[in-house]
């Protein structure tokens, strides 16, 4: 009853309000913009298809044999341990540490805000390759959960700082009125307030953590992910690990549900025009120096103990003679590969969002949320299912670039898709009809009004895309063709071997590599630049 | 007797004096403006009252009906917000989106005065039965801002503090939600203070209303006499049109371009001066009765023409009824008295 009283807050039919789309939507694709649109079906199709299909073949005797086991009890436990540790503990440190750069006193905010979102520009297997070269002590359970918590800090402290942000300090001024404490208006006001960001951003981190592979491989902690590789790599035993693959996505299908649903609603927002009062800034008084040492304490655990290690291992490396000249060719395959990729995962993400964005339909809605399911699939599921089709059905495409392009397709393709649509909502509609009642057809319309307009988005997805790849390691490590390597597999092929400081030069790319972006779009999120 | 005292009040922002020595007294049961321009200090004044932030020097008191005070603010007292038992209507409403008109109108009570009907009196109050179930943003604006005063008013509070609570209305909307608004606070028995930049809103909502200027109360005094005798040209400009003429005081009467007019007893009383007229104390005069001007030009405005005339070698602006031509000759006079400032 309460449930259905909420729906009505978030009523669908208040996206199609003008505003929120240029010009609102009607009328039918052509028949062009569907054809395209369906691509994602099948590419959709494959490692769920491939899963299922296995399972059937096992029948309910290989699955009693592979699956009724300690050992599945084991990896259920363990995933579940390690996704809801991590979810848990980095929401609570995310939402205390926005709470305090965005609403307190807090001495040099700008500083702390960059220094808790850095983290995002270190890999997850990077970090958890730095930590593990410290002592075995990191490499079980509590080690895994300490590391991956600090890595997903920042994937939760972003969006609720932004939503913190863009709460209007009339809320809680009103509730102290209204003879709330602090703590009390916190809960009853600001909390179900920002619920959106952080719900959204933690089930991000738990997808994240049910698909997290290379950070648990070296960290010794047997999951699903790294049950699958071992099942895949070491017993060449495909069946069980499409067995295992099947039970993983019954864990991830419903979170990656949930998000993809969370996204599709709105957010909440002030209901009246005009600007918003700057908060001002709650004196934290006694509490300053506990909360100044927990930011360094964020600091160093978050970004500190893994740059150092990493540096100290460059150094180390280096000074053995394994410079960092090998990084060039790496470097330069990797290009190879993401820049391809990126333009693949664009092109195809573009027709998805147009489809979307300016027009309706039941098939064309369908197929743009599907690629988010998708994305909630681990990357070594798609890429496992990816290679035994290949095998199967198309040998000559095994090992191929061009089947890794298609995988990248597959996993990327959300990210494209909301940085194009970022631009598609603010095309109008009547941009592409002025153009077709001026002669042309809907094709050339596209082309020469609509997509035009679509530029920012198109090379904000290109960019952003480009550089995932570059870091990627599961999906290029099962399918990259033999003897390819890139600075991500370069990486795992020494760490697996535990050559710290010849994996290092490749690790130091990796985090130079993605630290630019990190930095600009922490700039640019919570225009650190314009406040003290 | 009053309800509210605040004496002295002061604070910086920044390093930046924003208020220097307030002081105010709110009588039990009126409704007071603060009116000024943007930047005058009136929020801080409404925000310390609430006491969203300390003073740096001054008192805030408050007294009930028995006579006992209650220091809300003085050096080394800051009662927090949520035991002030102020009410505060934020501008444009600010109601929680998450929550409906009800769980909006009861956020302030305890559970056993949720039940106990208090929601339901508010509702019925503020004309908002059969909303309760609505959600912010299915409210239109005037709803919207009846929602925030039943919230305010439901736990009984000893005064409300509305800050420009219409500012987000469109202009045709805003005179009704504001004397529907007041309306609703008189109706409520409220004392409650009122932040506005707009005159014509303070004097129709306000039995006091204090003008404010760089940080302190300028003047405190009923519209109509606000009006009729500001005590500079400054409040004198922000409460209304004027019309500034110079002139030589002779006892109670002064010597102007229009002639000799009486002067308002208190003040300057002899010498130059600046005198102040409202537009609508200069009339249209039969011929040979008034002051003969020349028409320079006119601006039709509908419900008047601003007619620019020469009087002499001075130039000014008057509100007539009619169409006047350029270089057409007028008689003017002055109805009733003048304000006399030391020129």
């Amino acid at each position: 009853m309460r449930w259905s009283a909420k729906r009505a807050l978030f009523d669908p039919s208040a996206l199609n309000h003008p505003k929120a789309f240029g010009g609102g939507r009607y009328g039918v694709p052509p028949l062009w913009l569907v054809l395209l649109s369906l691509i994602p079906f099948g590419l959709v199709a494959l490692p769920v298809g491939y899963v299922g299909m296995r399972t059937y073949a096992a029948g309910s005797s290989g699955i009693l044999r592979d699956l009724v086991r300690p050992y599945t009890l084991n990896l259920l436990v363990n995933t579940l341990t390690l996704s809801v540790s991590v979810t848990v503990c980095a929401g609570i440190i995310a939402t205390a540490a926005a709470w305090c750069t965005e609403r307190c006193d807090l001495p040099g905010r700008r500083w702390w805000r960059l220094a808790t979102a850095l983290p995002l520009a270190v890999p997850a297997y990077v970090s958890s390759y730095a930590w593990s070269s410290l002592g075995p002590q990191f490499q079980e359970m509590g080690g895994a959960i300490l590391i991956l918590t600090f890595y997903s800090v920042p994937l939760i402290y972003l969006p609720v700082s932004a939503a913190l942000r863009s709460l209007d300090p009339n809320f809680e001024d009103v509730a102290r009125s209204l003879g709330l404490g602090r703590w009390r208006s916190f809960g009853r006001v600001v909390l179900p307030q920002i619920a959106p960001a952080l719900s959204g951003s933690a089930l991000l981190v738990s997808a994240h953590m049910l698909a997290e592979f290379g950070a648990l491989s070296f960290l010794r902690v047997e999951t699903f992910t790294t049950a699958i590789y071992d099942q895949y790599a070491n017993e060449f035993n495909n069946d069980a690990a499409a067995l295992l693959s099947g039970v993983l996505m019954l864990i991830c299908l419903p979170v990656a549900f949930i998000e993809a649903a969370l996204r599709g609603r709105r957010r909440f927002a002030r209901i009246s025009r005009g600007s918003a009062r700057k908060p001002t800034p709650i004196a934290l008084g006694r509490l300053m120096p506990p909360v100044v040492l927990g930011f360094v304490a964020l600091a160093i655990l978050g970004f500190g103990v893994p740059l150092v290690t990493l540096c100290f291992w460059v150094w180390e490396g280096t000074s053995t003679g394994q410079g960092i000249g090998r990084v060039v060719p790496a470097l330069l395959t990797s290009l190879g590969y993401a820049l391809p990729g990126a333009v693949l995962t664009t092109l195809l993400a573009v027709p998805l969002v147009i489809a979307t964005t300016h027009f309706r339909g039941r098939l064309v809605t369908l197929s743009d949320r599907l690629p988010y399911l998708v994305h909630g699939l681990p990357g070594i599921v798609v890429a496992l299912a990816a290679v035994s089709v290949a095998i199967r059905y198309a040998p000559l495409f095994y090992q191929t670039t061009g089947l890794v392009m298609l995988v990248y397709a597959v996993l990327f393709l959300p990210l494209a898709q909301s940085a194009v649509r970022a631009s598609a909502e603010l095309v109008p509609r009547e941009l592409g009809e002025v153009a077709r009642s001026l002669g042309k057809s809907p094709f050339k319309a596209f082309l020469l009004a609509t997509l035009p307009n679509l530029a920012p988005g198109i090379g904000a997805a290109l960019a952003l895309v480009a550089l995932q790849l570059m870091r990627e390691l599961t999906a290029t490590l099962l399918l990259a063709p033999a003897g390819v390597v890139t600075l991500a597999t370069e990486f795992w092929s020494y760490t697996s071997d535990r050559a710290y400081g010849a994996a290092a030069p490749f690790a130091a790319a990796l985090v130079l590599i993605s630290g630019v972006p990190v930095y600009i779009f922490t700039i640019r999120t919570l225009r650190v630049a314009d406040e003290p | 007797m009053s309800l509210l005292r605040v004496d002295g009040l002061r604070k910086s922002h920044a390093g930046q004096a924003v208020l220097h020595g307030v002081d105010l007294t709110v009588p039990s049961g009126s409704v007071v403006a603060l009116l000024g321009a943007s930047g005058c200090g009136k929020t801080t004044l409404l925000r310390l009252i609430a006491g969203f932030e300390a003073a740096d020097a001054g008192r805030i008191v408050m007294g009930d009906f028995a006579g006992d005070e209650h220091v809300l603010e003085a050096p080394g007292i800051h009662v927090p917000v949520e035991r002030r038992k102020i009410g505060y209507v934020p501008q444009e409403g600010t109601l929680f989106p998450h929550l409906t008109v009800e769980d909006n109108v009861g956020f302030g009570l305890r559970r056993s005065e949720r039940r106990g009907g208090r929601v339901t009196e508010a509702l019925q109050l503020t004309g908002l039965t059969g909303l309760e179930r609505r959600y912010p943003h299915q409210l239109s604006g005037g709803q919207q801002q009846r929602t925030a005063l039943a919230r305010a008013l439901a736990p009984g509070p000893g005064l409300i503090l509305l800050d420009e609570p219409f500012n987000a209305l469109d202009m045709a909307l805003r005179q009704a939600v504001c004397a529907d608004v007041v309306a609703l606070l008189r109706a409520a028995g409220s004392t409650a203070i009122l932040v506005t930049h707009d005159p014509q809103e303070a004097f129709a909502s306000a039995d006091l209303v204090a003008v404010m200027r760089h940080g302190t109360v300028a003047q405190c005094a009923d519209p109509a006499t606000l009006y009729r005798r500001p005590v500079d040209a400054d409040v004198a400009r922000l409460t209304g049109a004027t019309l500034f003429l110079d002139g030589v005081l002779c006892d109670d009467r002064v010597e102007t371009v229009l002639g000799m007019v009486p002067v308002e007893p208190g003040g300057v009383r002899s010498g130059a001066a600046q005198i102040l007229l409202r537009p609508e104390q200069i009339q249209l005069a039969g011929e040979g009765d008034g002051v003969a001007v020349r028409v320079v030009s006119s601006a039709f405005r509908g419900d008047h023409t601003l007619v620019t005339v020469q009087a002499g070698s001075v130039e000014f602006s008057v509100r007539l009824p009619g169409l006047e031509q350029p270089g057409q000759i007028l008689h003017l006079r002055v109805r009733g008295r003048a304000v006399a400032f030391p020129g």
